[in-house]
């Protein structure tokens, strides 16, 4: 799969710290934006969260939804414009805990719009508490001795509840670690975007990432963590393949 | 004359004439009978009708509609229009305008079914986080609830501001005639999302908190100045001065007439739009009857709440010294009765005023 050798005009160099996931999904879904053609008619929903960087990271139009109401958010502008492309970007906090009503009934609802959300398995922007994605053990500012799954309850696998328990066009899950995975997260987001643009309905790509800072590690031992740690309980690839796809 | 029909239907048939394009909801007394309508309503005139998983999705789901320039309605009531809040308070920050209907109903928490205006000072103080006010209008009439929430969606867009259209179960269950607007046009305000990303959005970052406050208050400032609205009547010779709006407004413009015949000197104001509140009506009124002696609203809440504004206002048109006083009762709709007794304590000085 050949990679634009231009930067994407739908996205600026954002904000995030170095070695940060985020930006390199918002780097994929500006490639995709152009590679559609829908840059000019995109509207955007972005959580509460480091998701907050799109509003200079990305030149589309966008609301910045309250915190967890994304998919609600994007319901609303879906079905004001049907014409337009629709999606969310949140953070793994945003979308599955506070939002996790508005995420799992828009999938319900099998709203046409593509959801993006960002597991960095912790709250990033807020300096690192426990999402429901922290890794058993995992220390943070929250559960400074490490997660203990028997009173926290176990890490979430939304992506594999929305897939099986309801009927959405096209659930993935993808990593930003290195060229390879990344290649095969970018033909994710194209599945997404093709599901809506098909009018197939909803489809939710869950990113993998890196938060270097509130991990306290250097971006690559970042991402060898992830890869090692966390890719293994948060298996890779798709959960709901598209109808007739692939 | 029109057909009788019920306030909450009479209310979302005049909303979708005014042009709404997507209604969304979770069902709650007294409040449901109007999205029940719309359910019908809106997918025959080819729109959309949502019934979200929860008032909080409604409003965001609200938002994303407005967020686009088109006109949207959500209605609720008691805990429904609290987790609203939220949504409200977001939409402020960012100008979007939306029409919200609360049929409010008794009390805090769960409350009750039955018709209140316990929700007074949390629908004319803003409601949610910040420093905003929502436009309130209180309809005392099945008529002047069509009437108002027709023109309210051309208020919020005028404002690019929330406004939201106080009712209570008492005028959303009862029947009465009513003539309907004709339809308007369905158009796209031109600030809508639309894909093109003309208008460029700032960091969240090193913001001018100071200038934005500015502008949000200037707007504040222009609506105080253009949209008050209120009735009275028998102001001219008043010593006495009933405050009451909505089915207590109702209640007291005919018990006024009686008590008049019976030669008191009394008037009435009733607010119509309750935020802003009707500072004119007060100036007005010391204009031409600076000998009023008492100021009594009658509200259907604990001790009174709007007796706070009609302090605050009295004072500021030169009524500082007269006394105010509030006849309430918790729920229902206030009985002649009720209100002719406490005026008669009031007046025998048994009643003691409130400011
Ligand atoms: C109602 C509400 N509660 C709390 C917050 C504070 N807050 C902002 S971002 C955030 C967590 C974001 O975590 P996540 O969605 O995982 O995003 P990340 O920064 O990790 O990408 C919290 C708790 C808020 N903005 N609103
Ligand atoms: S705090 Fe974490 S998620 Fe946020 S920008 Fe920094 S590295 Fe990225
Ligand atoms: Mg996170």
């Amino acid at each position: 799969m050949a990679i634009e050798k231009h930067a994407p005009q739908a996205v600026n160099p954002a904000m995030f710290c170095a070695g940060c996931g985020h930006g390199v999904l918002l780097r994929l879904i500006g490639e995709c934006l152009e590679e559609y053609g829908v840059e000019k008619k995109t509207l955007v929903a972005i959580g509460v969260g480091c998701s907050c960087h799109l509003k200079t990271g990305i030149n589309c139009d966008l609301i910045q939804s309250p915190h967890g109401r994304a998919a609600a958010v994007a319901t609303g502008m879906r079905r004001a414009e049907p014409d337009m492309f629709v999606f969310t970007y949140q953070g793994d906090g945003d979308a599955y805990n506070i939002g996790i009503a508005e995420t799992l009934n828009a999938a319900y609802r099998n709203e046409n719009i593509c959801v993006f959300t960002v597991n960095n398995t912790n709250f990033g922007m807020t300096g690192g508490q426990m999402s429901w994605c922290t890794m058993p053990g995992q220390k943070t500012t929250t559960s400074p001795s490490g997660r203990d799954i028997s009173i926290t309850g176990a890490p979430i696998k939304v992506p594999e509840l929305i897939a099986t328990s309801f009927a959405p066009a096209y659930v993935a899950r993808g990593c930003v670690a290195g060229p390879k995975e990344i290649n095969q997260l970018k033909g994710f987001i194209k599945n997404a975007f093709e599901a809506q643009l098909n009018h197939e309905g909803y489809s939710m790509v869950e990113v993998l990432s890196t938060c270097p800072t509130n991990w306290g590690m250097k971006p690559l031992q970042a991402q060898k963590h992830m890869l090692e740690n966390v890719a293994p309980y948060y298996t890779i690839g798709e959960i709901k393949p598209r109808k007739g796809a692939n | 004359m029109g057909d009788m029909v019920k306030g909450n239907i009479a209310i979302a048939e005049a909303a979708v004439r005014a042009g709404i394009e997507v209604y969304a909801g979770y069902p709650i007394t007294p409040s449901t009978e109007t999205m029940e309508y719309l359910s019908a309503r809106m997918p025959e005139l080819g729109r959309t009708f949502i019934q979200s998983e929860s008032e909080l999705a409604a409003i965001n789901i609200v938002m994303g509609v407005s967020a686009c320039g088109r006109r949207v309605l959500t209605a609720s009531s008691g805990p429904g229009i609290s987790l609203k809040q939220e949504g409200i308070s977001y939409m402020q920050q960012l100008n979007l305008p939306a029409v919200i209907l609360n049929v409010v109903r008794w009390g805090n928490g769960l409350g009750s079914l039955d018709a209140s205006q316990t929700d007074y000072l949390r629908e004319t103080r803003g409601g949610g986080n910040g420093d905003y006010r929502n436009i309130v209008l209180a309809p005392s009439t099945v008529q002047e609830g069509v009437d108002l929430i027709y023109e309210a969606f051309d208020i919020a867009e005028k404002y690019r501001t929330i406004v939201v259209v106080m009712t209570d179960s008492g005028l959303g269950q009862m029947m009465e005639p009513c003539e309907y607007p004709d339809f308007r046009e369905i158009t796209k305000c031109s600030w809508g999302l639309d894909g093109s990303y003309s208008v460029k959005r700032g960091n969240f970052l090193g913001r001018d908190i100071q200038a934005e406050s500015d502008a949000y208050i200037t707007k504040v400032r222009e609506i105080r100045e253009n949209e008050q609205r209120w009735f009275a009547a028998g102001l001219e010779d008043a010593e006495c001065v009933f405050v009451a709006a909505g089915m207590p407004g109702r209640v007291m413009e005919g018990l006024i007439e009686e008590m008049r015949a019976e030669g008191n000197k009394v008037g009435l104001i009733r607010p119509i739009i309750v935020w802003p509140y009707p500072d004119k009506a007060f100036a007005e009124l010391r204009a031409m009857n600076p000998n009023v002696k008492g100021f009594i609203t009658v509200e259907t809440n604990g001790e009174g709440q709007m007796i706070e504004d009609v302090a605050l206002y009295a004072k500021k048109n030169g009524f500082g010294m007269v006394p105010c006083y509030a006849i309430t009762q918790a729920c229902g709709v206030p009985k002649d009765d009720m209100v002719k007794e406490a005026f008669a304590k009031i007046v025998r000085g048994e009643k003691k005023e409130v400011f």
